[in-house]
């Protein structure tokens, strides 16, 4: 389900304001995509166009650069981000079986959001909290020392 | 900051202020109070282990019933950096006592001020490595807490939970920024170069090049302008040493960078950390707006010609930045693609001139060494590794969490003394360093000697420094593909070898934990490996075979056990396992039958001798082996095999 870009005025002029005091520092572009990310949410192709007048770069370039790292989306993320930690610790005790547990309690599969856009899920990196492996987060909030049962509980905490 | 005197009036003034945890040093106070009037310190972690435990709401708690309690000019909170013991989370130390106290829930903060702060009675249950509390006596030995904190040795971490990261004085207590000092005013780029050298400190990020020679090739490169870059780009699942660091002690990784500025000829530094750690990045922007305010970052420092500056640079999620060449085309605003070296850094390194890079951990012994002398860092350590060596343990092991320990020192003091060994009684099977780069040390091997070369030698190696210990019930055939998925996953599709070997790899990994295997995929293993190694561009595809590699080396007969007995020793391959139910334990309730989501089992017509009902059995064709009726069933009657 895709939801469609929505543009306001204050937004727009606050990303032309980093893109202008940004413009003569060299190698800023990934410097303006966190900003811009930060703003809107994610990064579709209306803003990837401002970028790529704003600071002279080809579109062709900024697409390059947006989907090669992990932490930028072209997809808008739901209200509630729920990420699972698949690094090592919580592998080796079963995060594995969090994230499929989430799966089929939201009908989502990885990268995507609901079609209310409350929710989204992914599977991140390592986090750090391995001293309370297996973990997941719901925006900051941090689960750990949970099982796959614990999933529909927690769950139900965010979805009235 | 015009002078090394200034900064000694600096350090005078915050000692005072730290009077109560800071004993020896601090003068002038003979009522027991900080300079600033408070008689204890209330340290609380705010690193992401403990916040994500709940150290946030601690703070206020304390906040609320110290002013309740009516002391709160009396007690001062301070948020700290990471102590290290991140099982035990979110952990609490009350000073001038320097108490302990773990695992501490909002509900035990009342108790705390009330019995401790107020009455001076400290609280022996919440203590870390009081196991019993049969009296309330509090002896020497329980303060000074369990194993974990006894064995460790302290360089790179020192400050960290000793300090407010957020507070450039508190640094400046604990003699920060006097290397610095000393370097720019007392000796000359060559001498803080020889210095570094004769340390024998190594690189902390994985490859263990020597640090001073890094540091004199780009000395040697004669340029207009040169960078010091710092890698801050922990990207090893698992590892979180580099973290901590930043969020406990951020100005460390400031100093030394600029001592490094000052011997190479470079004025300005960049780090490049991950936007995944807030935490970190948010103290290390306070870190370098309070150094340029005191004024160790920026122009003509300790009233010298030098001048440096550092900028941060943010990562956006990709593990193939932490590669030298590659960190460098991101902080240039690219796609995160490594470059063919030579030319080297060191000539051609950030913007087309001469760069080193150096991770966190590297740059955190740096003031240390120059302050104390290579001669004092040398007495750590073994010949070819000098120093500690920082690990984040974690796994299948007791006190996960992050442990400092000196060059030398054996895997299994560091699994058994430090870490509390292995829950639930199980048995140690190996434990991997390195991450997506390193392998397995096996259990015949847990008296190796941690250092760069011996694990080398047995297959592994020293790594960024995660530490995952696994036991019996890890299946290393899995455990090298979840590594691989990482690296095809991460791999920056540049180089051909890296792009589709890694794949390939992955997919013969696939193909024998489904059960398809056969013999000749091993050697293809082999095969593979090997052109990777040769081939590939950068050190993340050099390094991939590594986790595959090491575990056909030591647990060849599970690589076997897969591919000819169709059998997963550890039982974690789905493909291999089976449920079923012992018909004399069964006694035909049926609820499993209703827990399972895929009606795989069925009713048979058979009643055991002295059973009312006939019992059930699984249809192993529809088994979707979730496990939901083996743990439904309160008769054990099911079992997993």
């Amino acid at each position: 389900m895709s939801i469609g870009f929505v543009d306001t005025e204050e937004k727009h002029s606050k990303l032309l304001a980093i893109i202008e005091e940004s413009k003569s520092k060299p190698g800023s572009l990934i410097h303006v995509l966190h900003e811009a990310q930060d703003i809107y949410g994610y990064l579709p192709i209306e803003v990837q166009k401002m970028i790529s007048e704003g600071l002279d770069i080809p579109l062709a370039e900024i697409y390059g650069v947006v989907t090669f790292y992990a932490q930028f989306s072209l997809k808008p993320k739901g209200e509630y981000r729920i990420s699972v930690c698949l690094g090592t610790a919580c592998y080796v005790k079963g995060s594995d079986k969090l994230l499929d547990k989430l799966k089929e309690e939201l009908h989502l599969e990885v990268g995507d959001c609901t079609a209310d856009g409350k929710f989204s899920l992914e599977a991140c990196r390592c986090i750090g909290a391995c001293g309370l492996a297996p973990v997941f987060t719901i925006n900051d909030d941090v689960y750990g020392r949970i099982g796959p049962d614990d999933v529909p509980g927690i769950l139900a905490k965010y979805k009235d | 900051m015009k002078s090394l005197e200034e900064l000694k009036a600096i350090k005078e003034k915050a000692l005072g202020d730290i009077y109560v945890r800071n004993v020896k040093e601090a003068t002038g106070n003979t009522d027991g109070k900080t300079t600033d009037g408070y008689r204890a310190h209330v340290m609380v972690c705010a690193g992401t282990g403990c916040t994500s435990s709940g150290s946030v709401t601690l703070i206020k708690e304390f906040e609320r019933l110290i002013k309740k309690a009516g002391i709160e000019n009396e007690v001062k909170i301070i948020k700290t950096g990471c102590f290290g013991l991140c099982a035990e989370g979110p952990i609490v130390v009350v000073y001038p006592e320097a108490a302990m106290y773990c695992q501490v829930k909002p509900e035990d903060v009342a108790e705390i001020v009330t019995e401790h702060l107020v009455n001076g009675k400290i609280v022996k249950r919440l203590l870390e490595g009081v196991e019993k509390v049969e009296d309330e006596t509090v002896t020497e030995e329980d303060l000074e807490g369990s194993d974990f904190f006894k064995k460790q040795q302290r360089v790179a971490l020192h400050n960290c939970g000793r300090i407010n990261p957020e507070n450039i004085e508190e640094y400046i207590a604990h003699d920060g920024y006097f290397a610095l000092g000393k370097a720019v005013t007392a000796m000359t780029p060559d001498e803080v170069i020889d210095e570094v050298l004769k340390s024998g400190l190594r690189g902390r990020g994985g490859a263990g090049f020597p640090t001073g020679r890094k540091w004199a090739f780009a000395k040697s490169s004669v340029s207009d302008q040169k960078y010091v870059c710092c890698n801050a780009d922990e990207g090893d699942p698992g590892a979180f040493m580099d973290r901590s660091v930043l969020e406990g002690d951020p100005h460390v990784v400031l100093e030394a960078m600029a001592i490094a500025g000052y011997a190479i000829g470079a004025d300005q530094g960049y780090i490049y950390v991950r936007a995944e750690y807030p935490i970190a990045v948010q103290r290390l922007k306070i870190a370098i707006e309070q150094a340029e305010k005191y004024g160790v970052l920026g122009d003509n420092l300790f009233g010298t010609d030098f001048s440096f500056r550092v900028e941060l640079r943010l990562g956006a999620g990709a593990f193939v930045c932490g590669e030298e060449t590659a960190l460098m085309t991101s902080i240039e605003g690219h796609r995160g693609e490594p470059r063919p070296r030579p030319p080297f850094p060191a000539v051609k390194g950030l913007f087309m001139k001469p760069t080193i890079l150096n991770n966190v951990e590297t740059y955190a012994n740096i003031p240390q060494i120059i302050l104390k002398g290579a001669d004092w860092f040398t007495t750590m350590g073994t010949e070819k590794s000098r120093g500690t060596k920082v690990f984040a343990v974690g796994g299948k092991i007791k006190n996960t969490g992050l442990v400092e320990i000196p060059m030398g020192t054996t895997l299994r003091e560091v699994v058994y003394d430090i870490g509390g060994g292995i829950p639930n009684g199980k048995k140690f099977k190996a434990a991997q360093t390195g991450g997506p780069s390193g392998g397995c040390i096996p259990a015949s091997l847990i008296d190796t000697p941690i250092e760069y070369d011996t694990l080398i030698e047995i297959g592994s190696m020293m790594g960024s420094g995660g530490l995952i210990v696994m036991d019996e019930d890890t299946c290393m055939v899995d455990i090298a593909k979840f590594f691989l998925e990482f690296t095809v996953e991460e791999s920056c599709g540049k180089c051909p070898p890296c792009r589709i070997g890694t794949k390939r790899m992955y997919d013969i990994l696939e193909k024998i934990t489904s059960g398809r295997g056969e013999l000749s995929d091993i050697d293809d293993l082999y095969e593979l490996a090997d052109a990777i190694k040769n081939s590939a561009l950068c050190g993340l595809g050099q390094t991939a075979p590594n986790p595959v590699l090491s575990t056909l080396r030591y647990f060849k007969d599970e690589y076997i056990a897969h591919v000819v007995d169709k059998k997963c020793p550890a039982g974690v391959c789905k493909a291999f396992m089976h449920y079923n139910i012992i018909e004399d334990k069964c006694i035909g309730c049926g609820k499993c039958a209703r827990m399972c989501p895929a009606d795989a089992i069925v009713r048979t017509e058979h009643i055991p001798d002295g059973h009312k009902l006939a019992s059930m059995a699984i249809n192993q064709a529809k088994c979707l082996k979730c496990g939901a009726c083996m743990e439904g069933c309160k008769f054990n009657a099911i079992v997993k095999e």
